[in-house]
């Protein structure tokens, strides 16, 4: 019964309106809901961390002495205190600091997974297209460097070279392009033998303007997918770091602090501090998955 | 008795886009010993018959009428009472021979797992008859290589295995679907002549479903054509196919090449075969039939009209022709 | 089968030296020095420190001496900051901490996972499925960092069942292995969900049906095989976050194990101990995935030939 839909595309007649890999893949996004879902998430989320400051009363680093210690009694979250969210254990407005937690979490997933797709597609297409010994000395590379837990070295790199908020970004991403460079290099393999590359090829266009003018466009909606499931796994990793102390220091925070910090105290009764952190952590990293898979469905239809 | 009467059958699979017809109204039969074969195009509802018979269907797929083996009702049997009946008295052998072996299971143990289970053979007799069997389809050295996995055979040495695998309790009814489609021609005939040796040999009433006229031709005694999930004609093979009648069989003889007859002209079929998620009113052949006319906006019913042929057309060829 | 193994030995060997290189050198750029952290010390004392930790030395030397003494003794050195205390001790302190509760998250991962994803797949679109997929979806947003918290908030502050912490018999095991293997349980049943449910569409699964197995044979005997080879694919990775989630489970439940040991050298700034955790997890990480490798191709028999 496979072949049925073919036939249907057959046997219409009359004229038919063309239509774009990309037109037809958005409508099929479109019709997900579980990634329109994980885009209105996400578009919170992004909304929350862009403007969210402006209904902040408080900013994120000033105490509030009123409530300082006796938090557990004062520092719950409340409209009439301004503290939506309470407040933290210093007495901090934790809704000021979950917006620059989210701030600095979206950014460091965002900015790791673009380094990490940029690393892994160059390294993945060159290792592709130039083929041979070269792909196969590369590759065996990225098998040797994909067996070591990296988080133990980014956490080595952190405490020996000081832990600031650039190594971290740079960091995470690094640790993170190898998956991204196995599946370009597939895909490149692929588009090799096509035609339109050989076509290139015979008229003299150098290696590298092939890659970039011809390989990489061929290859944006997968990385475009990885992309976005990468973000996650960056956030991910970050929020990891910072729950060991080792990642973003104070005065900044991240929605990984600050969930350590909120378990820090859940036996005090302050549950608001590891609530609300955690709340917008989740829906961040469902909002990421569900437009990833989306994205994914929608551009990989053989894969349903 | 017949030993297999299909009457009325009907397979319909239930899509995202509504349903979609495989098989309509579709009745036949076969005899012990005897040798059928269903052909038609790709998407005619000739393998979903198969599957049918063998309760194999998709999930989404629903059946209607009657399917009687041996004088049990199969459509309706349970999966206790189907398993009783697969492989030990109705075997089938798939198109693909690369991937219809398990290629993480030693040709042995996928062999003799058949005899374990339905003739409780202990695991050394189960694989010294495999063995037999294989020795049966021309599997040179077949003791040693039963120990192998599927990868280190050829398709046509799979393809021997598998039939080996589906004669292995000397079956009632073999259902062969497609056995040759993914072979080399050369591979093809040996596996058609060795499929012939043994119906003869295990006189088992074989059903053959395939697209290839002449394979159809060497191999059976009648035929079934199907087209768009209906039986158009019925025969023996010599005199339907020395003298077709429907225009659809016409039409198919004439899209087969023939080496005898060099003057003759090779003509296609115009057009595609029909969606069977909206198929055409009435005759399903309609559309792309040179003598349609609006007679054929209802199905004829399937009628005898010469000795031991039927067909379902109000236009034959015959009374055209001049 | 014996040279894919050599193989694979062959590729774990450079892998292992690699990290140890790359740490170490990762150490000596590293500006300052393990010992000039917070106040200054003379010349002539970080002098003589230096010396007697063979710090002085030209780089290849010092590499070839720490990897000699790894591999001929498995000897990681003194620590840099406990004086009379070595690399070795510190590790063989937490060590069989951190494996009790790892062989065990590991073992439930691995056998709920696999469990729950071939039964959703099997009564595939059933109410089990759908609530086998909710749980993996769900799960995939809690990993160790947050399920530690949550499980200490339920079952310790308001229920009052477990203990938040410590190490003190099988009653404090409970809520560590449970919140290291949450989310790769949910991971183990998702991929053998998908690779069951494609499996049961291949072909050879319809010969098997053709042959008149029951269906509990069809699963268990054709289709399980096939269908672990990704999830023994994703093991690999398993370990790696399960060894790195350790970390989490140390500091948050105060187990004792490496992850502590770790986390404080990285705090005091301890090179040599860090080093050593690193490298001896890396070695596990390298010895694990070679068992994959064999396991694989175990399964698979175009791999082993």
């Amino acid at each position: 019964m496979v072949s049925t839909t073919e036939q249907r595309t057959a046997t219409q007649v009359g004229p038919r309106k063309g239509r774009s890999p990309w037109a037809d893949a958005r409508r099929r996004f479109l019709r997900n809901k579980a990634a329109m879902g994980g885009l209105i998430l996400l578009l919170f989320v992004a909304a929350f961390a862009l403007f969210g400051d402006v209904l902040a009363q408080y900013s994120n680093e000033e105490l509030d002495y009123m409530v300082m210690g006796q938090i557990v009694e004062l520092g719950g979250p409340s409209i009439a205190s301004g503290h939506y969210f309470g407040t933290d254990d210093l007495g901090r407005d934790l809704y000021a600091r979950t917006v620059q937690g989210t701030q600095i979490s979206l950014a460091v997933g965002v900015v790791g997974a673009l380094i990490a797709v940029i690393v892994g597609t160059i390294y993945g297409a060159t290792a592709g297209y130039v083929g041979g010994r070269t792909d196969s000395i590369m590759m065996r590379l990225v098998d040797i460097f994909m067996a070591v837990p990296y988080m133990f070295v980014l956490i080595l790199l952190l405490v020996m070279y000081g832990r600031s908020i650039t190594i971290l970004f740079v960091g995470v991403g690094l640790i993170s392009w190898m998956e991204m460079a196995r599946i370009v290099r597939g895909q490149t393999l692929s588009l090799k033998g096509r035609e339109f590359i050989e076509a290139a090829q015979a008229t003299g266009v150098a290696a590298p303007v092939i890659i970039a003018r011809h390989i990489v466009p061929n290859l944006l909606g997968v990385i475009a997918v990885y992309t976005t499931l990468l973000v996650p796994l960056m956030i991910l990793t970050e929020s990891f770091i910072s729950f060991l102390g080792l990642g973003v220091q104070e005065p900044m925070t991240s929605l990984g602090a600050l969930i350590s910090e909120g378990a820090g105290t859940i036996a005090y009764g302050t549950t608001w501090q590891l609530g609300f952190p955690l709340l917008f952590f989740v829906l961040t990293l469902f909002g990421f998955f569900f437009v990833g898979d989306g994205l994914r469905d929608a551009l990989d239809p053989k894969d349903r | 008795m017949a030993l297999l009467d299909i009457d009325n059958l009907s397979v319909t699979f239930d899509t995202d886009d509504g349903p979609v017809y495989a098989v309509s109204e579709l009745s036949l039969s076969i005899d012990r010993g005897q040798t059928l074969g269903i052909v038609g195009e790709s998407g005619s509802g000739k393998s979903q018959t198969a599957f049918a018979i063998m309760g194999l269907l998709a999930g989404n797929g629903r059946t209607a009428g009657s399917v009687r083996f041996d004088g049990q009702e199969l459509l309706t049997a349970s999966k206790k009472q189907m398993n009783a009946l697969r492989a030990h008295r109705i075997a089938m052998i798939f198109q693909d021979p690369m991937t219809s072996l398990n290629p993480y299971m030693r040709i042995s143990d996928q062999m003799a797992e058949v005899l374990t289970l339905h003739q409780g053979m202990s695991k050394r007799d189960a694989v010294a008859e495999a063995t037999h069997m294989l020795d049966a389809v021309r599997i040179p050295s077949a003791a040693e290589r039963i120990r192998l996995f599927p990868h280190e055979f050829s398709g046509g040495m799979r393809q021997r295995v598998m039939i080996a695998m589906s004669l292995l309790c000397k079956p009632d009814l073999l259902i062969a679907d497609e056995p040759t489609t993914a072979l080399d021609v050369t591979v093809q005939a040996q596996i058609m002549n060795l499929l012939a040796d043994l119906q003869r040999e295990f006189d088992m009433a074989t059903i053959l479903i395939t697209h290839d006229l002449g394979v159809v031709a060497g191999f059976c005694e009648r035929v079934t054509v199907m087209y768009g999930s209906r039986v158009m004609e019925e025969g023996p093979t010599d005199p339907l196919f020395a003298k077709p009648t429907h225009p659809y069989t016409l039409g198919l003889l004439g899209a087969v090449p023939r080496i005898d007859d060099e003057d003759a002209q090779m003509t296609a079929i115009v057009g595609n075969p029909p969606n069977m998620a909206d198929p055409p009113s009435g005759c399903p052949f309609h559309p792309r039939c040179d003598f349609a006319g609006d007679d054929c906006l209802t199905m004829p019913p399937l009628e005898p009209f010469a000795e031991g042929r039927a067909r379902a057309c109000r236009r034959p060829v015959e009374k055209i022709a001049p | 089968m014996l040279t894919y193994i050599l193989k694979r030995i062959a590729i774990a060997i450079p892998t292992l030296l690699v990290l140890i290189v790359v740490s170490y050198v990762l150490m000596y750029m590293a500006p300052g020095g393990p010992f000039t952290s917070e106040r200054e010390l003379p010349p002539q004392v970080l002098a003589n420190l230096n010396a007697k930790y063979g710090l002085d030395q030209p780089l290849w030397r010092q590499i070839a001496t720490y990897v000699w003494n790894i591999v001929t003794d498995f000897d990681f050195g003194p620590s840099f900051v406990y004086k009379d205390r070595s690399v070795n001790e510190i590790i063989a302190q937490g060590f069989p901490i951190t494996l009790t509760y790892g062989v065990l998250s590991f073992l439930l991962a691995v056998i709920v996972g696999v469990s729950l994803g071939v039964a959703a797949a099997v009564r595939h679109n059933s109410a089990l499925d759908y609530a086998a997929v909710g749980v993996s979806i769900g799960a995939q947003v809690l990993p160790n960092f947050v399920m530690a918290p949550i499980l200490v908030l339920v079952f310790t502050l308001w229920l009052g069942w477990l203990p938040g912490g410590g190490w003190q018999g099988p009653e404090y095991w409970i809520l560590p292995v449970i919140a290291l293997s949450t989310s790769f349980m949910a991971s183990i049943a998702r991929i053998t969900r998908s690779s069951m449910l494609e499996v049961l569409t291949q072909n050879h699964i319809r010969t098997a049906r053709a042959k008149g197995l029951p269906e509990r044979r069809i699963i268990l005997r054709h289709a399980l095989k096939p269908a672990m080879l990704p999830v023994i694919s994703y093991l690999g990775p398993a370990f790696v976050g399960m060894i790195t989630g350790s970390v989490v489970v140390d500091i948050y439940f105060s187990t004792g194990g490496i992850g502590k040991a770790f986390v404080d050298s990285a705090l005091n700034r301890d090179y040599a101990v860090m080093m050593g955790v690193t490298i001896l997890m890396g070695t596990l990480t390298i010895l694990f995935n070679l068992i994959v490798d064999i396991l694989y191709g175990w399964i698979d028999p175009k791999i082993r030939f």
